[in-house]
């Protein structure tokens, strides 16, 4: 298949377009955060680091930010342990019932947010009875990001095959050395670029969150939400914005790194 | 239950199964691990399993359950005697019908447009792109991805409203309204759609493409016939993420929406303010049997394993 000149330079003048309104909106953002008028209206009308400095000072925004990396640490350690045992036993071995637990693991991720979150909200409320606070997230939150570990992990079985693990046992070395000494090392990196992307899915849920957190806990989607339609707040929300735009850079970064890493290994 | 191991090494001829000849380092539990695979399999099982079932399973259940009962309307406490009234409402009344509708109209039309988006960008990253741009493009495409949810929202307020960026270039703001959520909620769900696909042309050998060009058959044929039905599980991922992304968000709809409601409102309402749990709850069955629909529809298509 050859492409002519003329459609490869029409294939590449979508995508940059694309990609140029892709970042366009979050340019805004960063424009807006250092224009001095409040209603966000275009063009700004000049240049000033008050939201910046008021950001610095927000309290709400530094306890929300807390809660929220402590939600996603939790929930992001819960899914790593129990997505690697489910992709251990999914695709070392066959039993009955099988694709029915595949299904079950997909299910919190393919059916939308409003249904798990008000699922989750009844189960907490009506069933256990237990107020909803930063724990009841974690579980939430722990729920939907197993199947992002799960997903890189079985990739990764996939390829690695059992041959290594085999000459180990060979060797006499028992299933949890094995599983320590040969199996863990060589899932290092799709445990970390899962457990990243569980973190940044956790770190960013709004929707679940709103129905898991009642008034128990604030986390910082949360607290942006509330907050955006606050006339004088809603500048500081966009210094927040800007922040979490330069540092959702980092994991990509590195995640595209390790991905690197991998292939030159291979 | 039948267990068998899927590891050859058990069958494999020649292999050691004597506990004695093992060597000194295993201990007797992994020992025992070791000879008793239905005892591996559940040990790996339990806990994840468990965690699914208790949090989740019981949850939906639960909410099938709830979604059976009623509201008093003079107490405003729930009634816990088995009516199917919440679904009679449901199929009578006008305005459920007309959300639903609305609901999955804006799911396709995100879908549609997302899909037509990603499959020349997609296209464009793997098979034509130099493989250190293509590495750039991945990442230009994926930072968006871990920007915050409410940060592009909100952006995309700020552009469309009125006296923002779009207005000011000349292309008229939509104001707030479908249009709106349409465009919103297509850009935030793109990089999902975009990924599946490109992973799966990234799988296209390019020796396959090379072929189909040598023995004569014209580019656009070669798309048609040979890269396309190869995508086929890339993009039904793509397209069920952006599906039910878009079905299940109502705050997008609050932030860029205005008044036009969808789903997702409508049980976000009906479990708070309105106070009416077993409505909300029938509500979510709604897009709880779309999915489960979808979902079983294409689960021959494989594209469930490029979730």
């Amino acid at each position: 298949m050859t492409l002519s000149p003329l459609s490869r330079r029409v294939l590449a003048g979508l995508t940059f377009g694309v990609l140029a309104l892709i970042y366009l909106p979050l340019l805004v953002v960063v424009a807006n955060s250092v224009n001095p008028s409040q209603s966000m209206t275009w063009p700004p009308d000049g240049v000033t680091l008050e939201w910046w400095r008021r950001a610095a000072h927000s309290a709400g925004a530094r306890d929300a930010l807390v809660t929220s990396l402590q939600v996603a640490v939790i929930a992001t350690l819960l899914a790593l342990v129990l997505g690697t045992l489910l992709a251990l036993a999914l695709q070392r071995y066959s039993f009955f019932g099988k694709n029915s637990v595949n299904l079950l693991v997909i299910l919190p991720i393919a059916l939308p947010g409003v249904v798990t979150g008000i699922a989750l909200n009844n189960g907490f409320k009506g069933i256990l009875g237990v107020d909803l606070s930063i724990w009841t997230i974690v579980v939430a939150h722990a729920t939907f990001c197993i199947v992002t570990v799960f997903n890189n992990v079985q990739a990764r079985l996939r390829r690695l095959g059992t041959s290594l693990e085999e000459a180990s046992a060979d060797l006499g070395a028992g299933v949890f050395t094995t599983f320590r000494l040969v199996t863990l090392p060589q899932l290092r990196s799709a445990l970390l670029a899962g457990g990243m992307l569980a973190f940044a899915l956790s770190f960013d849920e709004i929707i679940v969150t709103t129905f898991t957190a009642g008034n128990g806990a604030t986390t910082l989607p949360i607290w942006i939400l509330n907050n955006m339609f606050r006339p004088n707040q809603a500048p500081v929300v966009n210094v927040v914005a800007v922040v979490l735009i330069v540092f959702s850079i980092l994991p990509v970064w590195l995640a595209q790194r390790l991905s690197s890493d991998v292939e030159a290994a291979r | 239950m039948s267990v068998t191991s899927t590891s050859p090494s058990d069958t494999r001829p020649g292999r050691t199964t004597d506990p004695a000849l093992r060597g000194p380092v295993a201990r007797p539990g992994s020992r025992l691990l070791h000879r008793m695979v239905w005892l591996r399999l559940s040990l790996l099982l339990s806990a994840p399993l468990a965690w699914m079932v208790l949090v989740y399973v019981v949850a939906l259940a639960a909410l099938l359950i709830t979604s059976l009962w009623s509201v008093d309307s003079l107490s405003s406490e729930i009634d816990r005697s088995w009516t199917l009234d919440n679904f009679r409402t449901l199929l009578e009344s006008e305005v459920y019908r007309n959300v639903t509708l609305r609901t999955l109209g804006v799911a396709a039309a995100v879908t549609v447009v997302d899909v037509a988006i990603a499959l020349p960008i997609a296209f464009y990253m793997a098979k034509v792109a130099s493989p250190r741009a293509r590495r750039m493009l991945v990442v230009a495409v994926l930072t968006p991805l871990w920007a915050s949810y409410l940060v592009k929202v909100f952006s995309w307020r700020v552009v469309l409203s009125e006296g923002g960026l779009a207005e000011w270039t000349g292309l008229g703001s939509p104001g707030y309204g479908l249009t709106a959520v349409v465009i919103t909620q297509a850009y935030i769900w793109l990089p999902y759609v975009i990924l599946p696909i490109f992973a799966a042309l990234e799988r296209v050998p390019d020796s396959l493409l090379e072929a189909a060009g040598d023995l004569g058959a014209p580019t656009g044929m070669v798309l048609r016939s040979v890269v396309l039905p190869l995508l086929v599980p890339g993009i039904v991922a793509g397209a069920i993420f952006s599906f039910s992304l878009t079905m299940g968000d109502y705050i997008t709809v609050n932030i860029v929406g205005g008044a036009s409601q969808m789903l997702g409102n409508l049980v976000f309402i009906n479990a708070g303010a309105a106070n009416n749990l077993p409505l909300a709850a029938a509500i979510a069955m709604i897009p709880i049997v779309v999915m489960l629909v979808l979902l079983s529809a294409i689960r021959r298509t494989g594209a469930l394993d490029n979730l």
